[in-house]
């Protein structure tokens, strides 16, 4: 009878455990929207949006960090996707458990675990200065990739993993080359996963302060080219909170950076549902 | 009339790193003739078949002795085109293997791998490949749809269409109606004769009723050894083998 009644017990503590973590996961997560979207949304108007800002922030709006955000995000993502994607096919079809596809997991397990001000350092040191790019949308596209770079790499080869062997011994029967095998049975089926993964590493972009500093600049000026410093919008929230340059400025571009990652992930899930209702 | 054979095995041996599949098999296969090789699991049935176009070729660490010959040629001459070998023999597998794509791209898939992208040229491949594997009139008013949608019977004839519609010599079927019930087995099998005068095919059939009932030929494959090939008649009324009599009548297996 003593028995029966410890399971019971531990039974209902358990419970009470689990339903305290999930709720207190919930009521962080809303605090937290609740506090910056209070503060931040009686600033935003159209003018907020489509203004660049004046005297350092404090007046005009953040149209600027807007597309110095958007500019960088698309530079890293041209860069890293290709590359991650690339490596994830080469790890999965292209060899074997071998030497040199543990050496590169290896590695790219290493830089997922390195800070991001440590990728900002590198960058600042061999994209600015070494090979004189300045602080510009290049260096600062080029270090954000290689920070998501791990990101896209382990997410596509899950993705790649979890595909069949059937597939490709369909594939492969019907006279499929290994590339045809690839490109037409494999990553298909493997785009929604790899998707998943780019969208991570566009949240990963747009909330990256330090490395961004260090590479791309704080400039609020509107960028030209690819060369031109700028300002992203997490950036601009930092300086702005940190310098105490204007708090209601700072709550507006915070409560804008949060209704971009939501529009993102409800555009980017849209489309997915989408593919995979097209494809079952 | 002396016939010409589609496929002569001689004194082939398969190992998987090293631990032998198959052993010594010399088998002659001859054009426009059903020929059922059946034995119980783990006998090397799905191996000799893959090695009828070289999809063993994908298992790492696996190896051969001896010769295949496909209309004379040796299907391991390094020159051969591997593509072009796996297209003029076709393969079903055990389960049906639909892409997650439509019925339409399914079936135009090898088409669309050789280079052919003319929609209309594919249009009738298509219609060509699912009438020959019976399966046009239950499906031509949904090709746009996932083929993921029908049922099992449907989806393993429209692998069947998937393979015709490359128009293949040989085509090889390893267990097509494993997971399927009676009627869809029966409707595969009723394909299967009417296909025969056009391809020489060769089955692994899911037991020894289904070899009895579709095979002109067969060969009883155990451990690695083919025990003997004949006329199914013959093997399924006096085997030679003792071996082959006790799998027949159930003694073993």
């Amino acid at each position: 009878m003593m028995h029966l009644r410890t399971r019971f017990i531990t039974q209902n503590v358990a419970k009470v455990l689990i339903w305290v973590a999930a709720l207190s996961t919930i009521g962080v997560m809303i605090l937290i929207l609740f506090q910056i979207l209070e503060e931040g949304l009686p600033v935003l108007h159209l003018k907020f949006f489509l203004e660049s800002p004046r005297s350092m922030g404090r007046e005009g709006g953040i149209f600027s960090t807007i597309i110095g955000t958007i500019a960088l995000t698309i530079v890293a993502l041209l860069f890293a996707t290709p590359l991650g994607v690339g490596t994830a096919i080469f790890l999965r079809e292209y060899t074997r458990e071998s030497r040199i596809s543990r050496i590169i997991r290896f590695g790219t397990d290493c830089l997922a675990g390195v800070p991001s001000i440590i990728f900002g350092l590198f960058g600042f040191v061999f994209f600015v200065i070494y090979l004189n790019m300045g602080w510009s949308i290049l260096s600062g596209g080029l270090t954000l990739s290689a920070m998501i770079l791990p990101t896209v790499i382990s997410t596509t080869e899950e993705a790649i993993k979890s595909i069949p062997y059937t597939y490709r011994e369909v594939s492969y029967s019907l006279g499929g080359t290994k590339w045809q095998t690839v490109t037409r049975a494999v990553l298909p089926n493997a785009l929604p996963g790899i998707f998943t993964g780019i969208i991570l590493s566009v949240g990963r972009s747009i909330g990256e302060t330090a490395a961004v500093i260090l590479t791309a600049g704080s400039s609020l000026i509107m960028p030209t080219s690819l060369f031109s410093p700028i300002r992203t919008m997490s950036v601009h929230f930092y300086i702005l909170a940190r310098e105490g340059i204007s708090m209601e400025m700072a709550y507006g571009t915070g409560a804008t950076l949060i209704l971009f990652v939501l529009a993102i992930n409800i555009i980017a899930n849209w489309l997915l549902n989408r593919y995979i209702r097209h494809r079952t | 009339m002396l016939q010409e054979n589609k496929i002569i095995i001689k004194e082939y041996n398969f190992y998987y790193n090293s631990s032998p599949a198959l052993q010594d098999i010399n088998l002659q296969i001859r054009p426009n003739e059903i020929l059922a090789i059946f034995g119980p699991a783990r006998s090397g049935k799905t191996t000799l078949l893959k090695s009828l176009n070289r999809l063993t070729d994908l298992v790492y660490g696996s190896n051969h002795t001896g010769t295949i010959l496909l209309d004379g040629a040796d299907i391991y001459d390094p020159k051969i085109n591997l593509t072009q070998l796996r297209r003029r023999v076709g393969m079903v597998f055990d389960l049906p293997t639909p892409l997650p794509m439509s019925i339409f791209d399914n079936v135009a898939y090898g088409s669309r791998l050789s280079g052919i992208t003319q929609r209309k040229r594919l249009n009738e491949i298509v219609e060509k490949a699912l009438r020959s594997a019976v399966l046009w009139e239950e499906v031509n008013d949904r090709l746009h749809t996932s083929a993921l949608r029908l049922s099992g019977g449907q989806q393993q004839r429209l692998c069947i269409a998937r393979i015709l519609a490359l128009e293949p010599e040989v085509l090889l079927l390893d267990e097509p109606c494993s997971g399927l019930d009676p009627i869809s087995t029966a409707s595969i099998e009723q394909t299967l004769v009417q296909l025969k005068k056009d391809y020489t095919i060769i089955i692994v059939p899911h037991n020894v009723q289904q070899a009895s009932r579709v095979s002109d030929r067969a060969g009883f494959l155990l451990n690695g050894e083919l025990i003997e090939a004949g006329p199914a008649y013959q093997i399924f009324t006096r085997p030679r083998d003792r071996k082959t009599e006790d799998y027949i009548t159930g003694k073993f297996g």
